[in-house]
């Protein structure tokens, strides 16, 4: 059938699934918006800045486990993706992005509205894409969805010219891509596989470090069967929270720099640790010297370039996660392990998690009060900083897959768009943003999206004055020398929600919390609350620079 | 440790870019980069020389697998192969010591390739540590201007590298 | 001395006469914080990366002098793209510093890594990753020369952790030798004779000036070109300001949304003097038939800009002001006669106006007013859209660097944090925002900025409930098929007053007088909301693709 490149495109997007998009529209895409409004099939959310659209598209991905997809215009709405790719990227989440440009007679030339969009995100996407040749968009738009989704996700970009996306074609999507340089492998050596159950049942004192690609693959089921398998205990990342329920007896919590002490310690003193689609960041390690340092190492990835990245492997296993894990586990006998799981109990009494629940509002208070409130059910997204880290130590996630994060690239203002794409994503479940004064005010605008939309989220703002986590690290790094970091002026949350047509709350005590919070989370509509918070109130533990994880001091 | 890499690439543009762009980024060092068609127009072939331990190695060999344009990485230089690179070098030289000039490039089958009035230019190609002990050699005359390719290698005899290549290295 | 990479930074700074920097802190340049923490210069936190980036170049703009702007590594670098790419494509001299890993991590996917070296460079004129502390301070003093001089435009700096925190003794960094750049400033004889002949024998002559005239501050020297040679003068969106447009010989703009009469000059010219101008694709309409008569002689400080889009028959490679300086002593004064009169014609037969309407409130009429109430003194800012076009059309621009706005990159968000540069750069000067209800949302963040610095800048939302540019697309090409342009809005009046910012509303001609009274006179930020009629278009316009004799509306 014959028809425009930009017609073409909205088929292609169809035929992959496509429900929504996220994006704004502008000059050079035009093309594909009229496409868009013709043929009426995809749903799109107008987002108030491009970097909510891609942050949004982002947190659908997440969690609805299809493709995101995201679209703007050339030049600046092309440059203001970038952040939001590069947080895909990091966080390994798949996305199309799909951006307009200029004509083709005049890419090069510095036009108006132009940029080498291809070649700024080089270092930020999977692979990327500037469609020269109409016929070739089918195919570039078909590997376009298989490189994003497949082996380790990624964002891939889509670059269109205005003039080729007003070319006619015919359009024939392929049903397969040949794509001869990439291949990802799925199933785990079988020797490897072999070696590393030797090693499980061998190992006394074993660890399971779980991460995001246990989310991505789908593998909680096999993750929690191999841990009471081997009576392993088990923390997660950051990105990994919500795939080993945060009530199991083997849950260790965090690791790293934030981690709890005991996930910390279990690490350092075992002899085997599991690493499980995760990648030993340097937030997670620390010194590298002193992480998990009399262990032998297995570690399972999609990824090859990861094993042996950051430390070295004992036994490197390339493949999905959950297929590495249905081939191992016939292989494994149950096993008792008393004595260490003795140990981390003791560990998990003498330091367990906690804060001063004296005074003001305690930011850990209002957390621990929302995951009772919400049964550890619900879907929390979440900013950047103290907050963060406090949502990760005291929110118990049942169910995985409802922790909506931006771990690697620690983009302050991934929190309200993400809850845009969170909750479009999941019409039905309670979406949650937990955020700090000065993550919310990064990408604010979205408020008017989550209007329009009507989008019921619910926004609890940690306010505390100040950019915490910074004013943190230059209490402990700086010897207290406060610069930029403490704001003498902090916008009114609630006659801001107001403006934007949303209902505004303040909690100043603890005794508000527990009575306000089932009116707020009952409310059929978007809630903002404005919780006032002892600005005092530090991350703790927290493992200083170049220190050991073992070595984490109370703040 | 210096290894020789056989990179085969799909010939789009901005692949270059892609694997400039990912050494920069990494951290890794080249030594020299030469890239040019194959056989098959489709494909371009890199020949990169990268200066690194065995884990160096490994993470570019890796990195370099993810990008979606390359094909085909060997380390070549466990292996044997051969390898050139061409130099072109512009000498001084007055009339009374082009003789002698001559006579250099003689002992290095080097080929004169143009004549001035004080100026010899003369090609020359071999591997690395010919190429060297040629430029070596013709310092004293005065260099004026040098370019050199960067090296290139293959395999010898019945090992290939090719897209479905009889060897297997990645 | 002993001194740390980030203290060694700072004396840079200093060393370049910097007061002002616009940022925002994070792990990655903590360091540089800490510096900062005992420096004499004033660091202006914003609410987001890109407010940093755009207010830096406000900033410059007004001012003339290098911006500088502050940000951490990863997101926060990210987060400076489009301000980056912004004043790479307009030109303005501005230095980024990021903060980046350690070292060590780098090329590891650290926690908030990003490879910005590899990012910005298609946006940066130069960007430099210092590896060791003992470049950090020549470095600096060459991303400051490079920024500033030639065509001036962005310079990145990336610094890691344990640069900016390691030690040596500090000494200055000496001259600085850049065999890779030597800008040529001073046009060649030969070309200028050629160009004083063409100019010499024209009889209808353009002058086509460009933001290169304010760029290097040559405005007095064009209007003495113009004067000399009665040649009337169109300015790119860039070159406002830099001929006096209440001048009798003052065209307005050209291009897309320019003036019929100075289009129809243009493709009636026999000589164009292009000035600091770039021939970009708003301003030529379709290229073939560009000033199809004229010689053009284009002087411009990037030898790649010459020919780059459109033939230019005598180029003139060098800085604008030198060259019209060396120029204008070969040329002999002209007089008025046909083509001006023709000209005179063409400004009665087409003005640029609009229907007034008593019962909606224009936006052209409240450009006006603004115009009025600020007796055209006053700075302004512009987002992107039609509100830009209709500012540049309705205020009369009197003086270099008084309309900051966005030309090449078109980036909607920039003129609030632009404005609160320029406000900063220009403490004792009404400062004036003219936005769209679109483009405002994209950084009204920075209000929270505006009201702790007690900046009074003044926002003009021309609300019309659209994302009026695209809208006006759609209404003209797209069958009136308004795909994802109609917005909802906040109530800006009350998302000032969250702020503790004051909103006027105005819904009547009426109100403009006392409401822009009151805003100028407020000490704090104000936000205006203009609810003017919804489907107002700019014209006139040339569709895309026609030639400039091809206008519509």
């Amino acid at each position: 059938m014959e028809m425009t490149v930009a017609q073409a495109l909205i088929r292609c997007l169809e035929m992959e699934g496509v429900e929504v998009i996220f994006g704004y529209p502008g000059g050079a895409i035009l093309p594909v918006y009229d496409a868009l409004c013709k043929m009426g099939s995809i749903k799109h959310i107008l987002a108030r800045h491009e970097q909510g659209a891609v942050h949004a598209a982002d947190a659908y991905s997440r969690v609805t486990g299809h493709v995101g997809v995201v679209m703007a215009t050339s030049g600046p709405g092309a440059t203001n993706l970038v952040t939001g790719i590069a947080n895909a990227y990091m966080d390994s989440v798949p996305l199309v992005v799909i951006t307009g440009q200029v004509p083709t007679s005049q890419v090069g030339t510095d036009a108006f509205q132009e940029v080498d969009i291809t070649g700024i995100t080089l270092p930020i996407t999977k692979h990327n894409y500037l469609v020269k040749d109409a016929g070739k968009l089918p195919t570039v738009v078909k590997n376009a969805f298989h490189i994003a989704s497949t082996g380790r996700p990624g964002p891939v970009l889509i670059d269109l010219p205005r003039d080729v996306a007003t070319e006619t074609i015919k359009l024939d999507y392929p049903d397969s891509v040949s794509l001869r340089g990439y291949k990802p492998t799925y199933k785990g050596h079988p020797t490897k596989v072999k070696e590393a159950a030797q090693m499980m049942m061998k190992a006394e004192r074993p660890v399971i470090y779980a991460g995001g690609g246990i989310l991505n693959s789908g593998a909680t089921g096999e993750l929690l069967e191999l841990a009471e398998m081997l009576s392993a205990p088990v923390t997660n990342t950051l990105m990994g929270l919500s795939s080993f329920p945060g009530d199991h007896p083997l849950f260790l919590g965090m690791l790293g720099l934030h981690g709890t002490r005991y996930a910390n310690l279990a690490v350092t003193k075992c002899d085997l640790l599991i690493a499980l689609g995760a990648r030993f960041d340097d937030r997670v390690t620390s010194k590298i010297s002193s992480f998990a340092p009399d262990a032998g190492v297995v570690h399972v990835d999609i990824d090859p370039a990861e094993i042996g990245k950051n430390v070295q492997v004992h036994v490197p296993i390339v493949g999905d996660v959950r297929q590495v894990l249905q081939a191992l586990l016939p292989n494994i006998n149950k096993k008792d392990r008393s004595e260490w799981l003795e140990q981390i109990q003791n560990w998990k009494e003498q330091y367990p998690m906690g804060y001063a629940r004296d005074g003001m509002l305690k930011p850990q208070a209002v957390i621990e009060a929302i995951c009772r409130h919400t049964r550890g059910e619900a879907v929390v997204a979440t900013d950047v900083g103290q907050h963060q880290m406090w949502v990760a130590q005291f929110y118990r996630f049942k169910h995985p897959g409802k922790l909506i994060s931006s771990g690697g690239l620690g983009t302050m203002g991934f929190g309200l768009p993400a809850t845009v794409g969170a909750q479009v994503g999941r019409p039905d479940s309670l979406v949650v943003l937990i955020t700090g004064d000065g993550s919310l005010q990064m990408t604010l605008q979205e408020l008017a999206t989550v209007v329009e939309q009507k989008l019921p989220i619910k926004i609890f703002v940690l306010n505390n004055n100040c950019l915490g986590m910074v004013r943190q690290l230059q209490e402990f790094y700086c010897e207290r020398r406060y610069i930029a970091t403490e704001f003498s002026f902090v916008p009114d949350f609630v006659t801001m929600a107001k403006a934007y047509g949303i209902a505004g709350y303040t909690i100043k005590s603890h005794s508000e919390l527990d009575r306000l919070l089932p009116e707020i989370l009952s409310n059929p509509d978007a809630v903002m609350v404005n919780c006032l918070v002892d600005p005092q109130e530090n991350v703790s533990p927290m493992v200083m620079a170049g220190q050991g994880i073992d070595q984490a001091i109370d703040c | 440790m210096r290894h020789t890499l056989a990179v085969l690439v799909e010939n789009n543009p901005g692949v270059l870019a892609r694997v400039a762009g990912l050494f920069s980024r990494r951290g890794f060092n080249i030594d020299s980069l030469a890239v040019g068609r194959t056989e098959n127009p489709d494909v371009s072939r890199m020949t990169i020389v990268v200066e690194g331990d065995d884990r160096i190695l490994e993470q570019v060999t890796k990195q370099l697998h993810k990008l979606i344009d390359v094909i085909k990485i060997s380390d070549i230089s466990p292996e044997e192969y051969v390898d050139r690179e061409l130099v072109i070098i512009k000498v001084h030289s007055d009339p009374a010591r082009r003789g002698e000039i001559m006579q250099v490039a003689d002992i290095f089958r080097a080929r004169i390739v143009d004549l001035g009035r004080k100026t010899i230019t003369l090609e020359c190609t071999g591997n690395n540590g010919k190429i060297n002990a040629f430029e070596e050699s013709l310092r004293p005359y005065g260099i004026k201007e040098l370019v050199r390719t960067g090296k290139i290698a293959m395999l010898r005899g019945l090992r290939f590298t090719s897209v479905n290549g009889q060897k297997d290295d990645d | 001395m002993k001194m740390n990479g980030a203290q060694i930074l700072v004396q840079g700074l200093l060393d370049q006469g910097v007061d002002t920097i616009f940022g925002y802190p994070g792990g990655s340049v903590l360091p540089i914080y800490d510096a900062l923490y005992d420096a004499n210069i004033r660091h202006i936190l914003v609410r987001h990366e890109q407010g940093a980036a755009h207010a830096a170049d406000g900033y410059a703009r007004a001012s003339g002098r290098p911006g500088v702007c502050l940000a951490t590594s990863g997101p926060g670098a990210t987060n400076l793209v489009t301000g980056i790419a912004n004043a790479y494509m307009d030109s303005v001299p501005m230095v980024a510093i990021t903060g980046q890993v350690p070292s060590a991590l780098l090329g590891r996917d650290s926690f908030q890594e990003a490879d910005i070296t590899g990012i910005t460079m298609p946006v940066t004129k130069h960007n430099y990753i210092v590896k060791d502390v003992k470049e950090l301070a020549m470095t600096l003093k060459e991303a400051f020369y490079i920024a500033t001089t030639g065509k001036p435009g962005p310079v990145l700096v990336d610094i890691p952790r344990d640069v900016s925190g390691g030690t040596m003794d500090y000494e200055d960094p000496g001259p600085i030798n850049l065999p890779g750049y030597r800008p040529v400033l001073e046009g060649k004889e030969e070309q200028l004779n050629k160009a004083a002949a063409a100019i010499t024998d024209s009889i209808r002559p353009v002058i086509y000036a460009g933001g290169g005239v304010i760029g290097s501050g040559a405005h007095q020297e064009l209007k003495r070109l113009a004067e000399l040679l009665m040649a009337p003068v169109t300015t790119t969106l860039m070159g406002l300001g830099g001929f006096p447009g209440d001048h009798p010989l003052y065209l307005g703009m050209l291009g897309m949304h320019g003036s019929r009469y100075a289009n129809y000059a243009v493709c009636e010219s026999d000589l164009l003097i292009a000035v600091g101008a770039r021939f970009d694709d708003r301003v030529t309409g379709k290229i073939e038939s560009f000033a199809p008569d004229a010689t053009i002689i284009h002087i411009d400080i990037d030898p790649a800009e010459i020919r780059k889009n459109v033939r230019a028959d005598i180029p003139v490679v060098g800085d604008v002001k030198i060259v019209l300086n060396q120029l204008l002593p070969r040329l002999e004064a002209k007089l008025s006669g046909a083509w001006q009169q023709k000209i005179d014609q063409w400004k009665k037969e087409y003005p640029i106006g609009y229907e007034e309407d008593n019962d909606k409130l224009k936006p052209q009429q409240v450009i006006s007013a603004i115009y009025k109430a600020t007796r055209g003194q006053a700075r302004i800012a512009t987002e992107v859209g039609q509100h830009q076009m209709w500012a540049a059309h309705y205020y009369t621009y009197t003086r270099p660097r008084s309309f900051i706005s966005s030309g090449g990159l078109g980036a909607m968000g920039y003129g609030f944090p632009a404005a609160i540069g320029v406000q900063v750069a220009c403490p004792d000067e009404v400062v004036f925002d003219i936005a769209g209800d679109g483009s405002i949302q994209m950084n009204i963040q920075e209000m929270a900025t505006a009201v702790n610095y007690q900046l009074p800048v003044n926002v003009a939302v021309m609300n019309n409930g659209w994302l009026g540019m695209v809208r006006q697309w759609q209404e003209l090409f797209y069958n009136r098929r308004y795909s994802c342009t109609e917005l909802v809005n906040p109530d800006f009046v009350k998302l000032a007053e969250a702020y503790g910012a004051s909103g006027i509303r105005v819904t009547r001609g009426a109100d403009l007088k006392p409401a822009l009274e009151e805003a100028i006179r407020n000490s704090g930020p104000v936000m205006l909301d203009f609810v003017i009629e919804r489907e107002e278009n700019v014209f006139p316009m040339v569709p895309p693709g026609e030639s400039l004799g091809n206008m519509i509306g």
